[in-house]
């Protein structure tokens, strides 16, 4: 048996050498370099192989990075909010409602447009929100409006609206499995117990759903905060975020062990901020076990 | 019916996460040269603007280039790791697999960032091969995912009647496992190819001077005059996703079917 298992171990491993390879080369070595690249100077056009804090302290004491992030997290804070409540319907829908054999078409519909050009969606709201755009020259020739609209584009709501749209699917697939998984017989055994409708969904299905809420929280809010295309072009670049921050510390400034810096505390905050919001659905998550 | 305002909701729903997807043909087929109400006439003028327009033509090359290739290698890739995971167990086998999953969610930017720093350090010249290489990262979570659906699926008493009858390790492979999972295969390559074709940020850091369709669409918005082009590309383009997705959903069923086993429905 345990010649068994030693082989076992040597073909897993066999086989996963090339795809972890892969892996290492091209994502844990560069992160590893940007690391490296955080604690060196920045001399011109070059790297100054230097131990130095200096990087960080810069970063930390900026109060321009300190808006940038603020804006960055509040935005994704908000575009995770808004697109897990909106989503939530739909995935209970999904679950109790529609007929199996139909879930997975009305799965495939729900994901097609977040496989569709992401650029092409982004620009759509540029072009729908802006200011000759589909919604103020729709009113003007319907003639509720005069004027053309101006609060609609390049400010926070419109990139809200833009990040949520684009990654409402995102929230509602791990909603809609983690609501597959409720034995339904909770939920008649609750009905039976005498609670109402609306008592048994607060007590057993919504707690039961948690961890499915909270793994589409973190699957919206890790990518938006790194969003670089909807500052760009729905912000109209006057808003950045901390992607368009370490864009341009990194390329158009050229200084790499700034931009590195950045990039590394920024994951930091994120990955930090991730771990408190499982430590406080800690309580949900430990239900399916 | 069940559900009725809970449907009614989710259809509301489904009409705003396509609303902006819609308005592309709108816009691609009419002759007004800025996008905005009233509509003018039907044309399809600016469908024939984009088949004559050779920078357009180059960027489609290179996005037909790199999306072949990253789906290729992301595919072989995630057969790898799909087998690995589904079929063995191995010391670190969670830290392996999280690192190999990890693009799903780590943000875009930092991947093509840190990758450019890399390359530009290394002195590799930027081009077409270095978007593949970012490109074939980001697919391989993807392809592992689906893969290892497929691999999961299988009964492993066919593999060992396969080894009684004689086969080799390899043969075994080759007879029995591949011709099941090549459903899984097929829906792997139609993702990564159509995540390539539309991937925007690894393009435009590793793409050097070259253009891929997406950042030729982006180095165009700034001008108003091309932006009908624009809609209709963006037309075609989302018109080849879907018709993509629907194939590669198609080979997904097809292969669940094949095997047997439960369809728990979409991609993730």
């Amino acid at each position: 048996m345990a010649s068994g298992n030693r082989s076992q171990a040597a073909q897993g491993l066999g086989l996963i050498a090339p795809p972890l390879g892969y892996a290492v080369l091209v994502l844990a070595a560069p992160l590893l370099t940007i690391l490296a690249y955080s604690f060196f100077k920045d001399g011109y056009l070059t790297v100054i192989r230097e131990f130095t804090l200096e990087n960080y302290r810069a970063v930390w004491s900026d109060p321009i990075f300190h808006k940038i992030m603020l804006r960055s997290l509040g935005v994704a804070a908000l575009v995770t909010l808004v697109t897990v409540v909106l989503a939530f319907p739909v995935a209970y829908f999904l679950s109790f409602a529609v007929d199996p054999r139909k879930k997975s078409m009305w799965l495939f519909l729900i994901t097609i447009p977040f496989w569709t050009s992401y650029l092409i969606r982004v620009f759509l709201w540029k072009v729908i929100l802006g200011y000759n755009g589909v919604i103020n020259s729709g009113l003007k020739s319907l003639g509720i409006i005069e004027q053309p609209l101006t609060f609609i584009l390049y400010n926070v709501n419109s990139m809200v609206l833009t990040l949520a749209h684009a990654y409402a699917p995102f929230a509602i697939l791990p909603i809609f499995i983690a609501l597959e998984k409720i034995d339904r017989s909770l939920l008649e055994a609750g009905r039976d117990l005498g609670e109402s409708r609306a008592m048994t969904f607060w007590r057993v299905t919504l707690p039961l759903a948690m961890p499915g809420v909270v793994a589409a929280a973190l699957i919206v809010f890790i990518p938006t905060i790194g969003d670089y295309v909807t500052p760009a072009l729905i912000g109209g670049g006057k808003i950045p975020m901390i992607a368009n921050m370490i864009q341009s510390q990194m390329l158009d400034q050229d200084n790499r062990p700034m931009g590195s810096a950045l990039a590394v505390t920024a994951m930091l905050i994120v990955a930090l901020l991730s771990l408190v919001f499982v430590a406080l659905n800690r309580r949900f998550l430990k239900v399916r076990q | 019916m069940k559900g009725g305002g809970l449907r009614a909701y989710a259809i509301a729903y489904l009409l705003f996460l396509y609303a902006p997807i819609l308005l592309l043909p709108v816009f691609a087929f009419n002759s007004g040269t800025i996008i905005a109400f009233p509509l003018k006439e039907f044309t399809t003028q600016w469908f024939a603007q984009m088949a004559e327009n050779a920078s357009l033509r180059r960027a489609l090359l290179n996005s037909l280039t790199i999306a072949v290739c990253s789906s290729v290698f992301a595919t072989c890739l995630g057969i790898f790791a799909a087998r690995a995971s589904t079929r063995f167990a191995f010391p670190a086998k969670g830290p392996i697999m999280g690192l190999i999953m990890l693009p799903l969610v780590l943000p875009e930017i930092i991947v093509s960032i840190s990758l450019l720093v890399v390359l530009l350090s290394v002195g590799v010249k930027l081009s077409i091969l270095t978007v593949m290489l970012g490109h074939t990262l980001i697919c391989m979570p993807y392809a592992t995912v689906i893969l290892s659906t497929a691999f999961n699926s299988l009964d492993r008493s066919l593999e060992e009647a396969a080894y009684d009858l004689g086969e080799t390790r390899w043969s075994a492979f080759r007879l029995v496992i591949l011709p099941l999972v090549m459903p899984g295969i097929i829906s792997s390559l139609l993702m990564s190819f159509t995540i390539s074709l539309d991937e925007f940020i690894i393009a435009f850091f590793l793409a050097g001077n070259e253009p891929t369709l997406p950042t030729y669409i982006f180095s165009q918005l700034r001008f108003p005059k091309q932006i009908p082009m624009i809609m209709a590309l963006g037309t075609v383009l989302v018109v080849m996703s879907i018709l993509l997705l629907s194939v590669a959903e198609y080979f997904r069923r097809r292969g669940i079917a094949k095997t047997g086993a439960k369809d728990t429905g979409g991609f993730l």
